[in-house]
Order: structure tokens, then C-alpha cells, then sequence
């Protein structure tokens, strides 16, 4: 912790405290204000899951992007750019092509033919109980893997920012975001959930469009130099700018890359978080814009990440990076620092606060966003329709909902404080693997395959969700290594960091498999149902 | 199954919008329809073939990436390498096809299903 510009940085804090304080106090003061109107309005059980429902194309493809351009997006994409160069950037690539399955496949039916939550569409053609069960558990480990991901990085983040530097401090810090993401989603519901995404994603681009102006600024807005400034500063020349620094040294890391791109480009459309917000917009063409505007947002903001990224690079000195964070999390706010004048600089400290404080509200968002998928999931589909077979009145349904937010919000509270040094991004890809092999499969069949029965669908959401977690168990993430979760024990043998490769296969073929050994005769009548009214929006509400 | 209820509208506030939902039996006989299978041919054959397309393109990305580091570093010009170019090649690929599916679906399928769906309503 003695490198000029952590040290820097600390002074840099210690005499702007009380401004990056007030930045973060008001974001917190005006998220509330939003959150206790948003609650006033909060009725019915459609105005807690889906907000009501009124959500233009527009806003909702706003609050889109607010929910998916997370913490691991903002500060572990340019971390990774600017540790491993190129390397860094082929994330982004696979976040964003990901949205054209959302956008062909998913979201217009979906939005058609279901209520609430993934489980509605799941279990649309099947029994029930069981198939909600299935849906629920898996909406709740993916939530609780990205969750993790964000807490992580708001340790991270608000450490540096305010000098915390003590292990208790850190944890501290965990907790106060998970005590204000269950307040935003347990008084605010969908509605106040979404406002706030939408306050966040205009926030972010915007503090991530000053940074990128700054930094071409300083290049002349000549891109091949910052490269070379980048490829120069990082002291591995040309190589930094060419695939392979991060994931080409060994053939088994290149397979780890190969199970990353899949994992990236199929989770999306599988996530639950992302899912639910096609319920908040009236149509399935409201969805389908939605979908289009999130796209353009979300393709901006990672073209900025590159420059953010490799300006970092370029400004920074590599063993400064890693000192600060050894995932390098911490890259881009020190990249905020150095272009406003550097360390000890008014307008670098200025900057910092800036861009630590959209760090800050980005993870408030994505895991207020996070949460009440699990908790919606869990009052919809497990309360609701498992427990209380069907019979629970709508009060008593967002009850639940509301208890499960706060038992959500304790447990990532507690998990987020154990994963504080992990890299965010490999963390969330891991969600996104989850997301791939446990529910994309049993979405696409479901949707698309008139064969699928209810058994198929509880082998590709129980035998993907399974190996996907079990892999990553004894995967190097979380023992055997100096960069594991447990560093002081070894008990692991699967050799791929991404579990995607194997898993996502295997729930594809579960899913088929189940289904053609069923005894059951798939529900010709249901399927009807669903494939009419996700073509075609009939009684769809 | 008959036990096990499909999600119904519970308690209301949603079933008071709409009109009185149509039966099992019409949605199979649309679904067998001459003018339903024309919408989802229209939708299949497009979407299809247009995911296999985009995945293949992007997986192939990734291959080259990994096995091909010779390729991807050529200098296209200055520091720009063929990774690069290729990489934000993806991004654009990305917003031409989703350019292209909203045109689809706006031109062929909106009116189709719209069709569709407001003769069920109707006739309920």
C-alpha cells in the first residue's frame, strides 16, 4: 500500500472526503425520494413485480441498460483492459452480441405469454409445482452469483474511495449497500427499482462519456496512438493489443476463453433480472424497443469502456493498477484521477469522486435489480404457486415478497463480504454460465419445441444448474490458486474457470433427453396456448 | 394436470382489462390455421437461420482469437490490429441485425399477429 498513487489517491480523499460524501449522500438522498413515490403507488401485485406495466419503450430499454451495465461491466471491463489489454475487451463483445438472442428469441414471446417471472413462461405447458420449483431455485442462485459479483465490487470501490483499508471497514460497507437495496425494492417495488436504473444509466453514461472525451482529449482524438501509448506504457509492446495476454498462454486457458464467449453470448437472454423487465412495458413491441434501445445504449457505453480501458493503460503504470486492486477493479476511477490533472489535483479529485460515485450508484441499481428478481421469483412462483398451490391472495404474495427481499439482501450481505477480492467480471460470467445452461434451454424449448415435457424441463433446469455450480466448485475460482476464493486449500480438479463448455451442452441436452424418455404425453392443448399467444399477444395483460 | 391450474389471473385487477379469454379448443384451431402456420413460418424462417448465422460469426471470432493470434495481430494501420477491427466488426454486425429483425417484425409479423389477435378477441 505505498505506491505514489495509492497514496495519492488516499490524500486525494482525505481533503475531498466531504465532497465525494455529498455526491454519494445525494444520489442515496434522491434514489430514496424516488423509491418512498414509487411506493405510494405501489398497489397491486402488478405494480410490485411489473411496475405497472406503463413503461414506454424507451424508459424501460433506459432502465434495461441500467440493469445490465453493472459493476462488472464498468469496473471489470476496463480493469480487465487494462491489465491484460485486448483480452479485457473480448467481454464486452460477448455481453452485447448476447442481446440479439434476447432481442430474436426471447423477449417479444415472453413478454407475450407471461405475467411475472421466468417461471410463468417455464411452467406455462407443465405441472406446476414442480417445474416453479425448478425455475424459482435457479432465478435465486443466478441472482445470488451476480449479487455476490456487485457486492464485491462496492467493497472494492468504496474502500479506495473513502481510505477504508480495514478488513472490517470493507465489510461495512457491503452491509450499507445491502441495507439500501432492500429498502429501494421492499417500499419501492418494480417501479421504484426501474426509476432508479433509469437515474443510474443516464449517471453512468454520462460520467463515462466525460472520462472518454478526457482521455481522446489528451490523445488528440487519435485512437491508434492511445493503442500505442497503451501497448507502450504496459511494457508488453505489441502483444497487449493482440488476443492471448489473459486467456492464450496455455491450451487450457484457451478453452477457459472459448467456455467464457459461450457462456457470455447465451446467459443473457437467460437471466432473470434482465427477463422480468419485458413485463414492465405494455406490448411485445414495446419490448422489442426496449430491446433495440438497450442495445444502442449498451453498445455505446462498452465502445467507451475500450478507450476508458486502454486509456488506463496508457496513463497508469501497471504495477500501480494491480497495487490498488489486484484484479484491477480499481483502474478506471485512477484512471479519473490521473486525466484530471493527477494525484494531489483539485480536478483529479474531482473527477475520482465523480466516477466513484457513479461506480456507486451503478451497483446500488444492479443489485436493487438483482434482488427483486429473487424475491418476485420467490413469492411468484415458489409462495404463491408451490406452497400455497395457487391460493395465496395478491396482498399475501407481495408480503412474501417483500420478507424474501430482506432474507436475500441478509444472505448477499454475508456471501459479498467473503468475495471481496475477486475479479467482478469473472465472477458475473459466472452468473452468466449459470443463466446459460440451467434456463436458456428450458425458455428456448418451451417456447419453440412442442415435444417438451415437464420432465425434460426438470432436467435441463436441475442438470444444468447443477453441473454449472458443481464445476465451478472445484474449479480454480474457488480453491487451488492464489487468485481463488479459498487460496489456502486445493480441492480442485474441473480445470476451466467458465463452467459454460460442458454445462450449457448438457442442459441443452437433458432437455432433450428428458423429454423423449418421458412416459408423459406433452400437453398438446397448452402448447396451443403458448405458441399463439407469444406470436401473437392474445390476452396477453 | 386438470388439479394443477395454468397461471390463472388471481384476484383481479388484471382480468377486469381484458375480454373473456378464449377457449383451449380456439387456440388449437388457430394454431392448426392456414394463417397462423404463415406467421410463424414467416417469424422461424427469419429468426432461425439469422441466430445460427450471428452465433457462428461471433464463435468464429472467438476461434480466431484463440488459435489465430498471428492473423488478428496484423496491422491493418497505426496501431490498429485485425483483432480490433474485427471486434468492433461484431458491434456493428450487432446493431445491423438487430436493424434488420425490428424491420422484419414490423413489417411482416406485427401485421400478421396483429390480425390474429384481434380476431380471437373479438370473437370471444
Amino acid at each position: 500500500m505505498s505506491t505514489p498513487v495509492l497514496l495519492a489517491a488516499d490524500n486525494a480523499t482525505s481533503e475531498h472526503r466531504p465532497l465525494i460524501i455529498a455526491l454519494f449522500g445525494a444520489f442515496v438522498i434522491a434514489t430514496l425520494v424516488i423509491t418512498v413515490w414509487a411506493g405510494r403507488q405501489t398497489r397491486s401485485a402488478a405494480d410490485f413485480y411489473a411496475g405497472g406495466r406503463q413503461f414506454t419503450g424507451f424508459q424501460n430499454g433506459l432502465a434495461i441498460s441500467g440493469d445490465y451495465m453493472s459493476a462488472a461491466s464498468f469496473l471489470g471491463i476496463a480493469g480487465a483492459i487494462a491489465l491484460f489489454g485486448y483480452d479485457g475487451f473480448l467481454y464486452s463483445i460477448g455481453f452485447l452480441v448476447a442481446w440479439l438472442v434476447a432481442l430474436l428469441l426471447v423477449a417479444e414471446p415472453l413478454r407475450n405469454s407471461g405475467r411475472f417471472t421466468m417461471g410463468d413462461v417455464l411452467a406455462y405447458r407443465m405441472r406446476q409445482r414442480p417445474v416453479r420449483t425448478a425455475a424459482g431455485t435457479s432465478t435465486i442462485v443466478v441472482s445470488i452469483f451476480y449479487l455476490l459479483a456487485q457486492m464485491a465490487g462496492a467493497g472494492v470501490l468504496v474502500s479506495l474511495l473513502l481510505g477504508i483499508t480495514s478488513d472490517g471497514g470493507k465489510i461495512a460497507i457491503v452491509a450499507l449497500v445491502g441495507v439500501l437495496m432492500i429498502v429501494y425494492v421492499t417500499i419501492g417495488g418494480m417501479k421504484g427499482t426501474t426509476w432508479v436504473q433509469m437515474v443510474k444509466a443516464v449517471l453512468l453514461i454520462a460520467g463515462t462519456l466525460l472520462i472518454t472525451f478526457l482521455i481522446l482529449l489528451k490523445f488528440d482524438f487519435n485512437l491508434s496512438d492511445l493503442l500505442g501509448a497503451a501497448a507502450t506504457n504496459s511494457g508488453k509492446g505489441q502483444a497487449f493489443l493482440e488476443p492471448g495476454l489473459k486467456y492464450g498462454v496455455t491450451a487450457t486457458s484457451k478453452l477457459d476463453f472459448l467456455s467464457l464467449g459461450i457462456a457470455l453470448v447465451l446467459g443473457t437472454a437467460g437471466l432473470p433480472h434482465i427477463l422480468i423487465r419485458f413485463y414492465t412495458v405494455p406490448t411485445a413491441k414495446a419490448a422489442r424497443k426496449s430491446v433495440n434501445w438497450a442495445i444502442g445504449i449498451i453498445g455505446a457505453f462498452y465502445l467507451m469502456t475500450i478507450v476508458l480501458g486502454f486509456g488506463a493503460a496508457a496513463l497508469l503504470k501497471n504495477g500501480d493498477i494491480v497495487a490498488s486492486n489486484k484484479a484491477g477493479n480499481t483502474a478506471a476511477p485512477l484512471a479519473a484521477l490521473e486525466i484530471g490533472g493527477g494525484a494531489g489535483s483539485t480536478g483529479g479529485a474531482i473527477l475520482l469522486a465523480v466516477i466513484s460515485a457513479v461506480a456507486f450508484a451503478t451497483i446500488l441499481a444492479v443489485v436493487a435489480g438483482l434482488t427483486l428478481a429473487s424475491s418476485s421469483s420467490f413469492a411468484h412462483d415458489i409462495y404463491a404457486n408451490v406452497i400455497r398451490r395457487g391460493k395465496a391472495t395478491e396482498k399475501e404474495e407481495v408480503r412474501a415478497a417483500r420478507w424474501a427481499t430482506v432474507l436475500i439482501g441478509v444472505v448477499s450481505i454475508a456471501l459479498g463480504a467473503l468475495a471481496r477480492d475477486l475479479n467482478v467480471a469473472g465472477l458475473v460470467a459466472l452468473a452468466f454460465a449459470v443463466a446459460a445452461s440451467a434456463n436458456l434451454p428450458t425458455i428456448l424449448y418451451s417456447l419453440f419445441w412442442k415435444r417438451f415435457t415437464t420432465q425434460g424441463a426438470l432436467w435441463s433446469i436441475y442438470g444444468g444448474l447443477v453441473s454449472a455450480v458443481v464445476l465451478v466448485l472445484f474449479s480454480p475460482v474457488v480453491s487451488g490458486k492464489p487468485t481463488s476464493m479459498f487460496k489456502d486449500v486445493d480441492f480442485y480438479w474441473f480445470p476451466l474457470e467458465n463452467p459454460g463448455l460442458v454445462s450449457i451442452p448438457l442442459g441443452f441436452l437433458l432437455g432433450w433427453l428428458g423429454s423423449v424418455l418421458s412416459k408423459e404425453e406433452p400437453d398438446k392443448g397448452k402448447y396451443a396456448e403458448l405458441e399463439v399467444k407469444s406470436l401473437t399477444g392474445v390476452g396477453a395483460h | 394436470m386438470a388439479t394443477e391450474a395454468p397461471p390463472p389471473a388471481r384476484n383481479g385487477t388484471e382480468t377486469d382489462r381484458g375480454p373473456v379469454p378464449p377457449t383451449t379448443e380456439q387456440f388449437v384451431e388457430v394454431q392448426e390455421s392456414e394463417e397462423f402456420g404463415e406467421l410463424r413460418r414467416t417469424y422461424r424462417s427469419f429468426a432461425f437461420p439469422l441466430t445460427l448465422a450471428f452465433i457462428a460469426w461471433y464463435l468464429l471470432y472467438v476461434l480466431l482469437s484463440n488459435y489465430a493470434g498471428g492473423f488478428m495481430g496484423t496491422k491493418v494501420f497505426g496501431n490498429i490490429n485485425m483483432a480490433l477491427v474485427l471486434g468492433l466488426g461484431q458491434f456493428a454486425t450487432t446493431f445491423l441485425i438487430a436493424w434488420l429483425y425490428s424491420r422484419h417484425a414490423a413489417n411482416r409479423l406485427d401485421p400478421r399477429a396483429e390480425a390474429i389477435k384481434s380476431r380471437m378477441e373479438g370473437d370471444a
